[in-house]
C-alpha cells in the first residue's frame, strides 16, 4: 500500500523531530538560523553524493567509488587551476565530464561483464584514490577568484544563519533528484531494475542504458560533491574523504530506502542527512562528548532501521498472505 | 489470408541451450485478425518461441518478419515498439510499484516533459474497468492477488500491442468470469485486425477462442490446423505422438468415512478476516475437493490448516490429540504437506537443481543431521522424474531451466517424496500438459488408495469429479456446502457455488456473480 511505501519515510521524519526537539530541550540554543545554516553546509558536500548513491542502492546496487572520486576531483581541481594554469569553469567542466565517464565505464562493466557492482566499484574506488595519488600526495591549496566569490555567496537568513552557496547547491540537487525519481522514465526504470531485474528486462526496461546512467549519475553527483568540498575545504587533498560512502549508504538507509532496491526516496535520504549531522552538531555542542559518540549512534540508528525494515517486509508479506484469493 | 502476406512469420527458427535443442526448425504463421492457438506439452518450446519472436532471447537461426519486412527485435523493448505486446509465463509484473506504474512502464504519460503520475492513475483506472476491475491503482502490486496481477499484466500487453498480442498461459490463476472477459476482449482486437497467439494447456479455451492452432512437439513444429473441423482426439494425439488413453469418466466410490480412520479434524477453525470457522474432518484414504471461485478462502483454508496462519479460534486434532501448529515446520513435524498455488514465489529455489529440489521437503522433515545420501536423493530424483513425466536432460539441470510446467511438476514431486499422512494440493494441475494432467489426476486416485487423505484445491471442476471422494464448497470466505460422492458433477458443484455466492449479501456483488457464473456454465 501506499502508506506502507512513505511508512519508513514517515518514521525517518518523526525520529528527526524527535532528535532536534531534544537537542533543543537541551540546548535551546540549537534552534536559530544558525544552527540549520550550519547543518546544510557542513554536510552538503555528503548530501549531493547520498543522492547518487539512493538512485544506486533503489537499483539494488551499491557504489563504494564515491569518496575515491570526491579526493580525485578536489586534486585534479587543486592541480588543474593552479600547476597546469586551466580557467576554473574549464577545470570544473573537465571534472566533472571525467567523473561522468569513469562512473558510466564502472555501469557498463557491471552490466556487460555481468560484475557484482560491489567488486566494480571497490576497482574503482582503488583506482580513483590512486588517480589522485597520482596527481598530487600533497595537501594543494586552491586559490582561485571563482572561489572567492561562490564562497563569498550566501544568503543571511534571519537569526543571523548563512544559507550558503554550497548549503543551496545540496538542497537543488536532492530537488532534482526527487523530481528525477519520481517523475521521469529514467526514475520508474531504477525503481524497476531494483524491484526485480529479470521482470523488468521482459517489461521492456532497457537495462544496458539504465545500468550505465545510474552510475554515471552516481559518479557525476560524487564529482560535483567534489567541487563542493574543495569549496568548503579551499584545498584539493587525495587523503581526504575516506569512507564518504560509508556515510552516504548509512545516510540513505537511515532515510529509509531499502538496501535490497525497489523502494526508498530521495527526500528520505535529505532527512538521514540531517540527522546524521544533527547528531554531530549535538557533540559538539556539548563539547565533553568524544567525536565517536557520532559513530556510535548512527551504528545504533542503522541498526534499528534495518530492524524496522526487516520488520516492514515481514508485515507486508503477512498483508499480501491476506489478500491472497483462494 | 490466402494469399496475403501473414501479419508476423518466422522461418525455420531454431534454438539451443547449451547443446540442448530447444527449437529446430520451426516455421509459424500469424494472419491478421485471427487468433492462433499454440499447444504442446511442457517443455515442447512455446515459451522459447514466442521469446525469440519478442526479443527476450536471440535465435540461433532463422527469420523472422513483420508484415512482410524482416525484423530482429534486440530485446522486449524493440519488440514494443514494433508494436508486439507480450505476457510471458513467468512474469508477474514489478510487485514494488504500484498498478498504474506498472500499467505505464516505459511509455509513461509526459506533461511538459515530466511523468504525470495522475495522468497514468486516470487511464489505469480506464484500461482496468474494462477487465471489470475497480481496484486502487496507487497500491503498490504486491498487495494483490495473483490473479489481478495476471490481468494487470494481461491489459499491459493489451494495451502495448499496436499489431500483436501474444500471451503466454494467462488464463491460469484466472477464474470463468474473469476467463469470458479477456475472452470478448480478444474478440474486440482480433476485430479490429490484431494478430493474436495464445498458449494455453485448456483445449476448452483453445476451441472456444482459436482460428487455428499449431502443435509443438519436442522442439518441432508438428503442424498448423484450422480449428475447425479438427477433432479433439487428433488434436491430442498430435501434440503427445501418441493416444492418450480415455480418462475414466465416472468419479470416485462412495467411501464409508465410519471404517476409515481420521487423520486430522478441525473444528471451527477460523481467522477473522480471512475465512469463516469451519469444521472439517480428514479421514485417511480419501480426496476431498475444495471449490469456490477467487478469493472464496480457499488457499486461505489451506493456509490455516497448515500453520502458515495461525486460526484466531478453533481447536485442531491429530490423530485424535489436540495440535496446534505456530509454522508449517510443526505441520510437516506431523506428516502434513503442503504444495502452494503460487509455486514460482513459494516453491523453487532456482539455482538448485532438479534433484536437490525434490529432495528438498523430504531432508527438512528428516532433520539436517540425518542427511539422505545421494544414492537415495538420486533414486528419489529418478523414480519422481518418472512418474510425473518430467522433460529435463538430466537431474542435475539447475530448476530455473525447465519449461514453466515442469517446474511445476517438480515442486509436486518434492510434496509427494515426504509421503506424508495428510497432502494439501492447490491447483495441482495448473500450468500442465493433458498427459501429465491425466498422470496427476491417476496419481492422486492411487495416493488415495494407499490410505493418505488428501485436501486437493481446484478451479477444475472435471477434475475434481475425477478424483474426490466430497466436495467443500465455498463462498466469500466461508464454507458454504458439501457434496458427497455420487452426487458430484461439474454441474451440482457450480450451481453449489452460485447458490454461495447468491447467499452473502458481500461487497463482491455475490448475485451478479454467481449469475455471470451459470451463464458460463451454460455456454
Ligand atoms: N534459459 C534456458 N536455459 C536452458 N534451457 C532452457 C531455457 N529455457 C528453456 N529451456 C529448455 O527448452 C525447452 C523448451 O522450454 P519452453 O519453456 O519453451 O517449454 P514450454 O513449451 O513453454 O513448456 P511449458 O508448457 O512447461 O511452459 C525445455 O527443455 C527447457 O528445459
Ligand atoms: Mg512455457
Amino acid at each position: 500500500m501506499t502508506s506502507s511505501r512513505l511508512f519508513p519515510l514517515a518514521t525517518t521524519f518523526v525520529i528527526f523531530l524527535i532528535a532536534y526537539g531534544l537537542c533543543i530541550a537541551e540546548f535551546p540554543n540549537m534552534l536559530s538560523t544558525r544552527v540549520v545554516g550550519n547543518l546544510l553546509t557542513d554536510n552538503a558536500f555528503l548530501g549531493i553524493a547520498a543522492v547518487g548513491m539512493t538512485f544506486v542502492i533503489l537499483s539494488g546496487g551499491i557504489d563504494l567509488s564515491i569518496g575515491s572520486v570526491i579526493a580525485f576531483t578536489g586534486v585534479f581541481l587543486a592541480v588543474a587551476m593552479g600547476d597546469w594554469g586551466v580557467p576554473p569553469v574549464l577545470a570544473l567542466v573537465i571534472v566533472l565530464a571525467l567523473t561522468t565517464a569513469f562512473g558510466a565505464l564502472m555501469g557498463a562493466m557491471i552490466h556487460y561483464l555481468a560484475m557484482p557492482p560491489f567488486i566494480v566499484t571497490l576497482a574503482g574506488m582503488f583506482f580513483a584514490r590512486g588517480m589522485a595519488f597520482l596527481i598530487s600526495i600533497d595537501s594543494v591549496p586552491i586559490t582561485a577568484d571563482l572561489y572567492d566569490t561562490l564562497q563569498g555567496l550566501y544568503y543571511r537568513m534571519p537569526g543571523g544563519g548563512r544559507l550558503t552557496f554550497i548549503g543551496v547547491a545540496m538542497l537543488a540537487v536532492v530537488l532534482l533528484g526527487i523530481v528525477l525519481a519520481h517523475f521521469t522514465s529514467f526514475g520508474r526504470n531504477v525503481y524497476a531494475i531494483g524491484g526485480n531485474r529479470q521482470s523488468a528486462e521482459l517489461m521492456g526496461v532497457p537495462i544496458a542504458r539504465t545500468t550505465i546512467l545510474i552510475y554515471a549519475l552516481s559518479s557525476f553527483l560524487a564529482g560535483l560533491a567534489g567541487i563542493a568540498f574543495s569549496l568548503y575545504t579551499s584545498a584539493g587533498y587525495s587523503l581526504a574523504a575516506v569512507g564518504v560512502e560509508l556515510d552516504a549508504i548509512a545516510a540513505v538507509v537511515i532515510g529509509g530506502t531499502l538496501l535490497t532496491g525497489g523502494s526508498g526516496y530521495v527526500a528520505g535520504t535529505l532527512l538521514g542527512i540531517l540527522i546524521m549531522g544533527l547528531i554531530q552538531t549535538y557533540i559538539v555542542f556539548d563539547g565533553t562528548l568524544s567525536s565517536w559518540w557520532t559513530k556510535i549512534v548512527i551504528g545504533l540508528l542503522l541498526f534499528s532501521f534495518i530492524a524496522l525494515q526487516r520488520g516492514l517486509v515481514w508485515l507486508s508479506a503477512r498483508r499480501r498472505g491476506a489478500a491472497m484469493p483462494a | 489470408m490466402i494469399g496475403r502476406e501473414p501479419l508476423l512469420r518466422a522461418d525455420g527458427v531454431t534454438k539451443e541451450f547449451f547443446g540442448v535443442t530447444a527449437l529446430s526448425n520451426v516455421d509459424f504463421e500469424l494472419a491478421a485478425g485471427e487468433i492462433h492457438a499454440l499447444v504442446g506439452e511442457n517443455g515442447a518450446g512455446k515459451s522459447t518461441l514466442i521469446k525469440i519472436l519478442t526479443g527476450a532471447y536471440r535465435r540461433d537461426r532463422g527469420r523472422i518478419a513483420l508484415e512482410g519486412e524482416s525484423i530482429d527485435p534486440a530485446d522486449v523493448m524493440d519488440a514494443q515498439k514494433l508494436g508486439i505486446g507480450t505476457v510471458y509465463q513467468e512474469v508477474n509484473l514489478l510487485p514494488n510499484l504500484t498498478v498504474a506504474e506498472n500499467l505505464f512502464l516505459g511509455r509513461e504519460p509526459k506533461r511538459f516533459g515530466l511523468t504525470s503520475p495522475r495522468e497514468a492513475n486516470r487511464r489505469s483506472r480506464e484500461i482496468l474497468s474494462q477487465y471489470g476491475l475497480d481496484i486502487d491503482v496507487t497500491a503498490v502490486l504486491a498487495t494483490y492477488s495473483v490473479a489481478v496481477r495476471q490481468i494487470v499484466a494481461i491489459a499491459r500487453a493489451v494495451d502495448l500491442s499496436g499489431k500483436v498480442l501474444i500471451l503466454d498461459e494467462p488464463t491460469a490463476s484466472l477464474d470463468a468470469a474473469e476467463v469470458s472477459r479477456l475472452f470478448s476482449i480478444l474478440e474486440d482486437l482480433k476485430a479490429r485486425g490484431l494478430g493474436i497467439v495464445f498458449i494455453t494447456h485448456f483445449f476448452d479455451q483453445v476451441y472456444r477462442i482459436a482460428d487455428r492452432v499449431t502443435i509443438l512437439r519436442n522442439g518441432q513444429k508438428v503442424a498448423t490446423r484450422p480449428i475447425a473441423g479438427l477433432e479433439r482426439i487428433e488434436l491430442v494425439s498430435m501434440m503427445l505422438g501418441r493416444e492418450l488413453q480415455e480418462q475414466e469418466a465416472h468419479g470416485a466410490e462412495p467411501v464409508d468415512y465410519s471404517k476409515k480412520p481420521v487423520v486430522a479434524s478441525f473444528e471451527g477453525v477460523g481467522k477473522r478476516g480471512r475465512i469463516a470457522p469451519f469444521d472439517l474432518t480428514m479421514h485417511a484414504g480419501e480426496v476431498v475437493g475444495v471449490a469456490g471461485l477467487l478469493g472464496s478462502g480457499r488457499t486461505e483454508t489451506a493456509e490455516l490448516m497448515f500453520g502458515i496462519a495461525q486460526p484466531d479460534e478453533g481447536r485442531i486434532a491429530v490423530d485424535g490429540r489436540p495440535a496446534s501448529f505456530s509454522s508449517p515446520r510443526e505441520a510437516i513435524h506431523h506428516g502434513f504437506g503442503f504444495c502452494p498455488e503460487d509455486r514460482k514465489l513459494d516453491g523453487i529455489v532456482d539455482d538448485l537443481s532438479v534433484r536437490e529440489n525434490v529432495i528438498l521437503a523430504l531432508q527438512a522433515r528428516r532433520g539436517w543431521a540425518k542427511p539422505l545420501s545421494r544414492k537415495e536423493q538420486e533414486e528419489i530424483a529418478d523414480r519422481y522424474i518418472a512418474a510425473l513425466d518430467i522433460r529435463t536432460s538430466d537431474r542435475e539441470k539447475p530448476i530455473k531451466f525447465l519449461s514453466g510446467g515442469n517446474q511445476q511438476k517438480v515442486i509436486l514431486a518434492r510434496w509427494l517424496a515426504t509421503d506424508p499422512r495428510l497432502l494439501i494440493l492447490d491447483e495441482p494441475t495448473r500450468g500442465i500438459d493433458v498427459g501429465a494432467h491425466a498422470e496427476i489426476i491417476r496419481l492422486i486416485g492411487e495416493l488415495r488408495e494407499r490410505g493418505m487423505s488428501l485436501l486437493v484445491i481446484s478451479s477444475e471442476l472435471e477434475e475434481l469429479v475425477a478424483y474426490a471422494t466430497r466436495v467443500r464448497v465455498l463462498a466469500d470466505r466461508r464454507h458454504t456446502g458439501e457434496l458427497e460422492a455420487g452426487a458430484i458433477t461439474p454441474d451440482t458443484i457450480m450451481r453449489a457455488i452460485a447458490a454461495g455466492e447468491d447467499e452473502t449479501p458481500g461487497d463482491r456483488g455475490g448475485k451478479g456473480r454467481a449469475a455471470e457464473i451459470l451463464a458460463e456454465g451454460a455456454a
